[in-house]
């Protein structure tokens, strides 16, 4: 089995963000995604901070400081992008303006319940910033992460364990070795990678899965 | 003649007061009015209630505030960061209670009291810690939590430029929280790089009209480089 490393799940999730999509990516991984959003397509990216039609890092002379995306790094204004205030930009997520937001996770389970801002230990200093709008908010969340932890547990939960971001919210569910469709009709395996088998699937998380029709 | 123009820092936050709640623009160091911050600090005022989206990184701004113990409670969205360690020594040891609020609640909750709202139903939250005890509804099939307005004593924002009369414009990402608080504080001070006169900003692209500022002070814009 030749699993996904970073770069290949990034662009695996830019070949399903079609023309014409207002799409907020999370910090961390999902950002990577805009490396590979194909070039031919004209896409909107949305940061939480207040723009709308943000281009890619500047060339070290140009950093401007208040040019900054959601992980407080510099971007780059398209041609065609704007500014507004925070109501605006969260209006746009809770208001369902934004078709794809791309998140990180803890955890997902099968019915699309979200898991990502807090371990809930003790000693956590909880934040959680845009997470639960853009999860409520989003017309279709993506959920981008490795399918085990470290310690080779399941991230693909019949229930989540930690506290949760939103409830049943994510859609899709791209990991390292497999896609899933998650939602009310429980966690369908739409790709895998080489090599693994539904079955090596199912041990390795422990949940029920089905094959999506177009791969059974 | 109105003239909002305060002569200094000093002056434009003179009537601060101890218990105060004071609203904070800013994400990162985009828009953070650290010039304003620093007047609090030099004017003395203690414990108070700082609301704004983090709570503060490095040695300057909201982490100097608490870092000079003069913050008794925080309302943020998003207080850890990787040099937020000021906040979180004094949160740790109880010295300041934290209200975690989701980003667009708080947005949502300032614009609530700007606008003169009496709550708001949200649907960012439901079901999750954050909503924990909180009266919900459901309208039209979709679940929904009761939220409050946050108001507050002040609000200190930056803009790029403004009038006499508290017009202003802002500039990039920096706009962020600005022209929301700006609405929903008591007494709202702005500092912005550049006064202008009256008539030069063009109306159609003023974002805060005056009557949501009471006070602007000049500060030279070098804080734009402030990001280490």
């Amino acid at each position: 089995m030749q699993r996904m490393n970073r770069e290949d799940m990034a662009a695996r999730v830019a070949r399903d963000i079609p023309e014409g999509a207002y799409v907020n990516l999370g910090i961390g991984l999902p950002t990577k995604v805009a490396n590979f959003l194909p070039q031919e397509r004209e896409i909107f990216l949305q940061s939480e901070n207040g723009l709308l039609g943000m281009g890619p890092a500047p060339a070290e002379d140009d950093i401007d400081w208040e040019l900054i995306n959601a992980g407080k790094q510099p971007v780059t204004l398209l041609a065609g992008g704007s500014f507004f205030h925070h109501g605006d930009s969260f209006s746009m997520m809770r208001g369902g303006h934004i078709d794809i937001c791309v998140l990180g996770a803890f955890q997902v389970s099968v019915n699309g319940d979200l898991a990502n801002w807090h371990t809930g230990a003790a000693d956590a200093i909880p934040a959680v910033g845009g997470a639960m709008d853009l999860a409520v908010g989003a017309k279709q969340v993506f959920v981008m992460m490795d399918l085990l932890t470290k310690g080779g547990e399941s991230k693909l939960v019949a229930q989540c364990s930690y506290p949760l971001t939103g409830l049943s919210c994510v859609s899709r569910v791209y990991t390292d070795v497999a896609i899933f469709d998650v939602g009310p009709a429980g966690a369908h395996v739409i790709e895998m990678v080489p090599g693994l088998t539904i079955d090596q699937l199912r041990d390795m998380t422990g949940v029920d899965l089905q094959l999506a029709l177009e791969i059974a | 003649m109105i003239d909002k123009i305060s002569p200094s820092l000093r002056q434009a936050v003179a009537d601060l007061h101890d218990g105060a709640s004071i609203m904070i623009s800013g994400f990162g160091d985009a828009g953070a009015p650290h010039e304003l911050m620093d007047a609090v600090i030099e004017h003395g005022a203690t414990d108070l209630t700082i609301i704004s989206n983090n709570a503060g990184a490095g040695e300057t701004g909201i982490a100097a505030l608490i870092k000079a113990n003069r913050v008794r409670k925080v309302i943020c969205s998003f207080p850890r960061q990787a040099a937020s360690h000021h906040f979180d020594a004094r949160y740790r040891a109880g010295q300041v209670e934290l209200e975690l609020v989701p980003q667009g609640n708080l947005a949502a909750r300032i614009q609530a009291a700007g606008s003169g709202l009496g709550a708001i139903y949200t649907p960012t939250g439901y079901g999750t810690l954050l909503a924990e005890g909180k009266e919900t509804r459901e309208i039209d099939g979709r679940n929904y939590v009761l939220e409050y307005p946050i108001h507050a004593d002040f609000a200190l924002i930056k803009a790029r430029a403004g009038d006499r009369w508290g017009n202003l414009v802002y500039r990039k990402v920096a706009r962020n929280f600005g022209p929301i608080m700006a609405m929903a504080a008591k007494t709202t001070i702005a500092q912005v790089a550049e006064v202008v006169e009256l008539g030069a900003l063009d109306p159609e692209a003023v974002v805060t009209p005056g009557i949501f500022v009471n006070r602007l002070v000049q500060v030279a814009p070098l804080s734009v480089a402030a990001a280490a």
